[in-house]
């Protein structure tokens, strides 16, 4: 949001590519240590996300453990019902319980019984003489078997002969079994601390019938005894649980801290170089000839510093880190799915491909979008900017109908491409959501198939819900980073453009010196010609002049008649193509820039406030001048009074904008020069924006300023420079004429038309 | 902020979005059932593949719809937006036009710009993110916590937590990173700062060996800036890593605490309530993002209301300057301007810029205006084309006042040329032909005439393209003199019954002014002329010079009238002129 609108031009595409990331690469390269550092730990939470997962679907299995039916149990139990109920076993405790006891009593008095029938009787007889095998009870009648039957004790508990004959009638079907003998027929087990009676191993066989699988178990479990049911299902193991959840916790803060860290040195990184750039940025200013800044806007420039650094420290900060997190975790899920399986890997990248493709496809067409969005924004704020800048003009001219029709017409075309790239980049998330899901049923479906043909365990599918989710999500991340990174590619191209400018001419080797204290003013122009670059015509051609000290040497000339070229030759801004400058019998090309500038108080007519104190403003890079040596200055100059008048006196802050007049800030600017006080002057006069009566003041400041010293003045009134030692007239970048005004007066040439030009009507 | 959404249109969008994302959020908190559902199957052995087929299209059914939602809610965000940051940009610009002049300046015409342009995109961006989560964020919260709340109050009470921890990190880093944050604007601005006055006074830094000066102060912004950056970065750093930090670990914590009950519970309830555990972990994700949602709408309000305030400010100005209904003045009269008792200020301003004017301009006469800055000159002079209404007293242009004429009327009576020239991107011809004057299309010879008497007949030639040669915007590819004399040749070709020049011949050289004058001077003789100047030279051969002083008139009458009896004029005309030339 910063700069000028419509200048941001971060997403347009480098010029070179490669190049520019190859020498980007380089610029980093005090950062190396800790950018390695923070896409290591990048690489390491890539990782640990790879892993925790599974140590998460452990504790889920561990859990569900519990929900399983205790198989080890499940066999002793059935192990040992087993062996109660053998045939020999069983025949043994039947024979126990039911204890046959038939005495000689007993036999006479079913023989001699007149209830018993024939054939109870006769059934009975052959059950005797079959040696009164217990499994010969079954034929015999209840009446027969409540005379032979006695109560007995098994088990400590008491038979009664009823439960007996119930016993012998229902041999069959053990539910119909009487309690006594429910509880006493099986041997009590003991598994996992837990007793399970005789009676509930009856019921557990009882319910067992017709079960097949487990999963019908898990159902008739529900209305097993209690005990069984106890020593069935699965005891959750606590110890596991409690190590895999500190390992998880463990895992979770490692992973947080190496995010953390991973973060702040990037961030340490991507601020310090942004840093480092608008340092090499603003230092390059400076070493940067003049001619640049005539050919370049200002506006570019500062672009450079703004936007597109922080483009650069954004997309470091942001997606370096992302770019090689994503990919580690892109590859690392890609071999962990082959290393698993192939089949449910193929399964799983085939889905995600497609919605890769989707999404590239919108992420191409969004970046399109977004490429004329700022065209034509930066179409739609220039005729903003010139409507609002002109708006008295359009006023005066009834413009409005054209400026809406243009208006409109432009903001129905921003509108069209932002709602196309909006919605393009907004249905990115979305997409990359459904992939996601879709993926999951895939592995889901693909697996469940490959377990019924028993290639694969359930554990492998469990494994893929999470790797097909660690896949799909580094994708978009992928894909946005990889934008921002050409982003920044064409950003650091800009800004290493501007880095890369021819500087000025190195003068470390220059060793002579003139001091501005000893300096006497004599300067001599020597044959000098100077030529722009690109133009084919000198602008100055072999000028000659020669200036004493304390003498007043005028510029006149129309506007655009290259008055500021004198300016710039003068105080070296530009170097000569011939000739020679001469001051004091030292050539300039001898001296330094900085000498030069020295020996020059230059006053300009396009007045220079910064933002800071008035008396900040005067002293400027002067640091050594005292209070009341400025106060002095600034009461010759006549403007103490006004300072004093302001709000917080010299200390008041002033800035570029309308808080001070024309006039004041001309008369600052003079000050300023006052007490660099250099043996040279170069002057150019106060514009019309100056009202009257601060012109006389400024007038009088100048010539204040002028004293004592070689002066160039560039004049804008002809009657300030009458009294001129020479007059350079110029005009189309020429010296056309040169003299005293008396001279050139009596030349009737250009001087004397552009003196009479002010008188006529 | 809301105030900004004003179409009935943009309401219904509202609405409609509001019930497709619920059908969205809806189908997303569905998909958890079913998921578990799969998981389940799948770690059941023989489980039938029909019944995962089954599930898994139910599945992704859901994930689709949700997935065609969601592209219609980010059509209808896209449209909504889009087509709101539309409307305000042109609401906007159609009040810059028709707000007076000292609203324009009070704002400040680059902060207008930036209003209409940078704020509106704040703006945009603000509601096509923050729409779909604004209502998506509480529906998925409110819904998901219903869906949780009556399952098991330990899951629940772990969930609460997890989100108060949240909310409490945010909040925090709010309270500490937010004001920081805007400081980081100021600070930017910093930087701009001291670089452009670095680039606009090259030449007097260099001249003053002034490099390291600029370059330590430059340093000063620069460390300033990168501190505080690092400071609010790392410190929202933290986020991230804490938020899925909480996340892990409320998962964790369900799981562990579901573990216990499960190991507490009866067979019958295991099942169950492993069932529960699943899809209460993923809802409890659901409530923890959409309060991250919420967060972060939060964190991007500010910015977003301090623009919305920014645009209410300027939509909400009064139009004070309303079409009155003459379209043509007296009949007869003709380029006549009468001042009658004008007195003038600015809106809250106690001061009068001017007191009592008054003065009559008949047709032909030229009548200068001259006197020390702020005295009043240019404020008089755009009270003609009401660019501003006078406090009282009357203007009379054609013998109407101006408050009576339909505003275009006005101005097709007009040829105004402001100070600062105006140069619009097009060609030469496009700028001179500029706006309309009721009287069609302006013919090329006139162009090329108006080009001519403007004295800039020569410059264009030159030329590569002649009349048709592009300008680029703000006329960067011609000089200031240039840009003049082509704004003067704006106002020839209209042929208007009245002339004004705002200080306009300043930026001229002697010659050139000297001759323009000359010829405009012919070739307008109908004409009025209005001017103000500084130079005596540009006005002193005007048939009325009226002096200002403070807003007031301190003599009026010709050049040489007024060097006897006026001794303010006197004064300026000896700063400029010596006794004999004059």
């Amino acid at each position: 949001m910063n700069g000028r609108p419509g200048m941001n031009s971060s997403r347009e595409k480098a010029k070179d590519f490669k190049n520019t990331i190859i020498r980007l690469v380089k610029e980093l390269k005090g950062y190396r240590l800790l950018i390695t550092f923070s896409l290591i730990l990048a690489i390491l939470g890539s990782i640990l996300s790879i892993v925790a997962p599974d140590k998460l679907s452990l504790l889920t299995n561990e859990i569900q453990e519990a929900l399983q039916i205790d198989t080890d149990n499940l066999e002793t139990l059935n192990e040992h019902i087993k062996t109660e109920t053998t045939e020999e076993n069983i025949y043994k405790s039947f024979g126990n319980i039911i204890s046959l006891n038939i005495t000689n009593e007993k036999v006479d008095e079913i023989k001699n019984s007149d209830e018993l029938s024939k054939s109870e009787k006769e059934a009975f007889n052959n059950f005797k003489e079959n040696g009164s095998q217990i499994s010969g009870l079954i034929a015999l009648s209840n009446n027969v078997l409540n005379i032979i039957l006695d109560e007995s004790i098994y088990k400590e508990t008491l038979i009664s002969t009823k439960d007996k004959i119930k016993l012998i009638n229902n041999i069959s079907d053990m539910s119909k079994y009487p309690d006594s003998i429910k509880e006493t027929l099986f041997d009590e087990i003991t598994i996992d601390d837990t007793v399970v009676s005789s009676e509930d191993q009856i019921t557990y066989i009882n319910l067992m019938q017709n079960v097949t699988d487990s999963s019908e178990l898990m159902i008739k479990l529900v209305s097993m005894p209690d005990s069984i049911s106890k020593v069935l299902s699965n005891k959750v193991n606590w110890d596991q649980i409690k190590i895999i959840t500190i390992n998880l916790l463990v895992l979770y803060i490692f992973s947080a801290t190496f995010t953390y860290l991973e973060s702040i040195s990037m961030t340490d990184v991507a601020n310090k170089f942004a840093r480092k750039l608008r340092r090499n940025i603003s230092t390059k200013i400076n070493r940067l000839p003049l001619k640049y800044f005539d050919k370049h806007r200002i506006g570019d420039i500062l672009s450079r510093v703004t936007n597109d650094i922080d483009m650069i420290a954004q997309s470091m900060n942001n997606s370096l880190a992302t770019l090689v997190s994503a990919l580690t975790l892109f590859i690392g899920t890609i071999i962990m799915m082959f290393v698993t399986n192939y089949v449910m890997a193929f399964t799983a990248i085939i889905a995600s491909f497609i919605g890769f493709i989707l999404m590239f496809i919108v992420l191409i067409k969004s970046q399109k979008y977004f490429i004329q969005r700022q065209i034509e924004i930066g179409n739609l704020n220039a005729h903003i900017e010139e409507i609002y800048s002109g708006i008295n003009v359009v006023k005066a001219y009834n413009g409005q109908k054209d400026a809406n029709s243009k208006f409109d017409q432009l903001n129905k075309k921003v509108y069209n491409c932002n709602k196309k790239g909006q919605f393009l980049s907004g249905i990115m998330m979305p997409i990359m959501h459904f992939v996601g899901n879709l993926g999951y049923v895939a592995v889901c479906i693909v697996g469940a198939l490959l377990t019924s043909n028993e290639s694969i365990t359930f554990g492998v599918i469990v494994a893929f819900i999470v790797y097909v989710r660690l896949f799909t999500s580094p994708l978009s991340q992928i894909a946005q980073a990889m934008t921002s990174i050409q982003s920044t590619a064409a950003a650091s191209e800009r800004v290493f453009e501007f880095l890369d400018e021819k500087e000025m001419d190195d003068e470390s080797h220059i060793v002579k010196k003139l001091s501005k204290e000893e300096v006497k003013g004599n300067i001599e122009f020597k044959n000098i010609t100077f030529k722009y670059d690109g133009n084919d015509k000198p602008t100055i051609y072999n000028f000659s002049a020669e200036a004493k000290p304390g003498q007043k040497i005028a510029i006149v000339g129309p506007t655009g008649a290259g008055k500021t070229t004198m300016v710039n030759l003068l105080m070296k801004f530009y170097d000569i193509t011939d000739g020679d400058i001469i001051i004091d019998g030292v050539s300039t090309k001898e001296i330094s820039r900085e000498n030069v500038h020295e020996l020059f108080t230059m006053v300009l007519q396009d007045t220079w406030i910064f933002n800071g104190t008035i008396k900040e403003n005067i002293v400027f890079n002067n640091k050594n001048v005292k209070q009341d040596e400025i106060e002095k200055v600034c009461k010759k100059v006549g403007i103490h009074h006004l300072i004093k008048t302001m709000s917080k006196g010299y200390d008041t802050i002033i800035n570029d904008d309308d808080s001070v007049s024309a006039g004041e800030r001309q008369l600052i600017t003079i000050v300023r020069g006052m007490i660099d006080n250099a043996p040279f002057l170069i002057l150019d006069e106060a514009t019309s924006n100056v009202d009257t009566r601060t012109e006389e003041l400024v007038q009088e400041a100048m010539d204040k300023l002028a004293q004592n010293k070689t002066s160039f003045i560039i004049a804008h009134r002809l009657s300030t420079i009458k009294n001129a030692d020479l007059i350079l007239v110029m005009k189309d970048g020429n010296i056309i004429e040169q003299g005293t005004h008396d001279n050139l007066l009596k030349q009737k040439g250009f001087y004397y038309e552009l003196y009479n030009a002010q008188f006529e009507k | 902020m809301l105030k900004l959404l004003k179409k009935r249109t943009e309401w219904i969008m509202v609405a409609i979005s509001v019930i497709l994302i619920a059908l969205q959020v809806w189908l997303d908190l569905k998909m958890p059932d079913y998921m578990s559902n799969i998981t389940v199957l799948v770690q059941t052995p023989n489980s039938e593949i029909k019944d995962i087929l089954i599930n898994g299209g139910y599945m992704l059914l859901c994930a689709l719809g949700s997935l065609i939602l969601s592209i219609l809610v980010g059509y209808l965000a896209a449209t909504i937006s889009a087509g709101l940051a539309k409307e305000l940009r042109k609401s906007l610009f159609h009040k810059v036009e028709d707000m007076s002049m000292d609203d324009v300046k009070s704002f400040r015409t680059s902060s207008l710009i930036t209003r209409t342009t940078n704020d509106v995109t704040q703006i945009q961006m603000f509601i096509s993110m923050g729409l779909q989560l604004l209502i998506k964020a509480p529906i998925t919260a409110v819904w998901a916590v219903t869906k949780i709340l009556n399952k098991n109050w330990e899951w629940s009470l772990l969930t609460g937590i997890a989100v108060l921890v949240l909310l409490f990190t945010i909040g925090i880093l709010i309270i500490v990173v937010l004001p920081r944050f805007k400081k980081v604007q100021e600070l930017t601005d910093n930087i701009n700062g001291v670089m452009r006055e670095n680039l606009t006074g090259i030449r007097v830094v260099r001249a003053f060996n002034a490099e390291k000066y600029q370059e330590d102060k430059f340093e000063n912004v620069n460390n300033k800036l990168t501190k505080l950056q690092l400071f609010n970065q790392k410190t929202f750093g933290i986020l991230s890593p804490v938020m899925y930090l909480i996340m892990y670990c409320l998962t964790l914590a369900i799981y562990f605490v579901g573990a216990r009950l499960i190991d507490a519970a009866n067979m019958a309830d295991k099942i169950t309530l492993f069932g529960d555990m699943v899809v209460f972990s993923s809802y409890a994700m659901q409530v923890i993002m959409s309060f991250l949602m919420l967060a972060m709408i939060f964190m991007i309000l500010p910015r977003a209301e301090v623009s919305a305030a920014r645009i209410n400010e300027v939509l909400d100005v009064k139009i004070k300057i309303k079409d009155g209904k003459v379209k043509i003045g007296k009949n007869g009269v003709q380029g006549k301007v009468e001042f009658k008792n004008v007195n003038f200020k600015y809106p809250n301003a106690e001061e009068y810029v001017l007191k009592n004017i008054s003065f009559v301009a008949n047709q032909g006469e030229t009548v200068a205006f001259i006197g020390l800055t702020g005295s009043g000159k240019s404020t008089l002079i755009n009270l003609v084309p009401r660019f501003y209404d006078v406090t009282e007293g009357e203007v009379l242009v054609d013998d109407v006042n101006v408050k009576d004429y339909e505003q275009e009327s006005l101005h097709n009576l007009i040829g105004y040329v402001p100070q600062k020239a105006v140069i619009f991107k097009g060609t030469i011809k496009s700028n001179v032909a500029y706006g309309e004057d009721g009287r069609g299309k302006k013919s090329e010879e006139k162009i090329k005439e108006a080009i001519k008497v403007a004295q800039a007949k020569e410059f264009v030639n030159k030329m590569p393209k002649k009349y048709d040669t592009q300008i680029s915007q703000g006329g960067t590819n011609i000089s200031g003199g240039q840009k003049q004399r082509l704004s003067i040749a704006r106002a020839v070709a209209r042929d208007p019954e009245i002339y004004i020049f705002d200080d306009t011949f300043s930026a001229l050289d002697f010659k050139t002014d000297a001759k323009l004058r000359k010829e405009l001077k012919e070739y307008t003789k109908n004409a009025t002329t209005l001017i103000v100047a500084q130079r005596i030279g540009t006005i002193m051969h005007a048939d009325k010079i009226i002096v200002l002083e403070d807003g007031k008139c301190v003599g009026m009458g010709t050049h040489k009238e007024l060097l006897k009896n006026c001794k303010v004029y006197k004064q300026i005309a000896l700063s400029q002129l010596s006794e004999g030339e004059l």
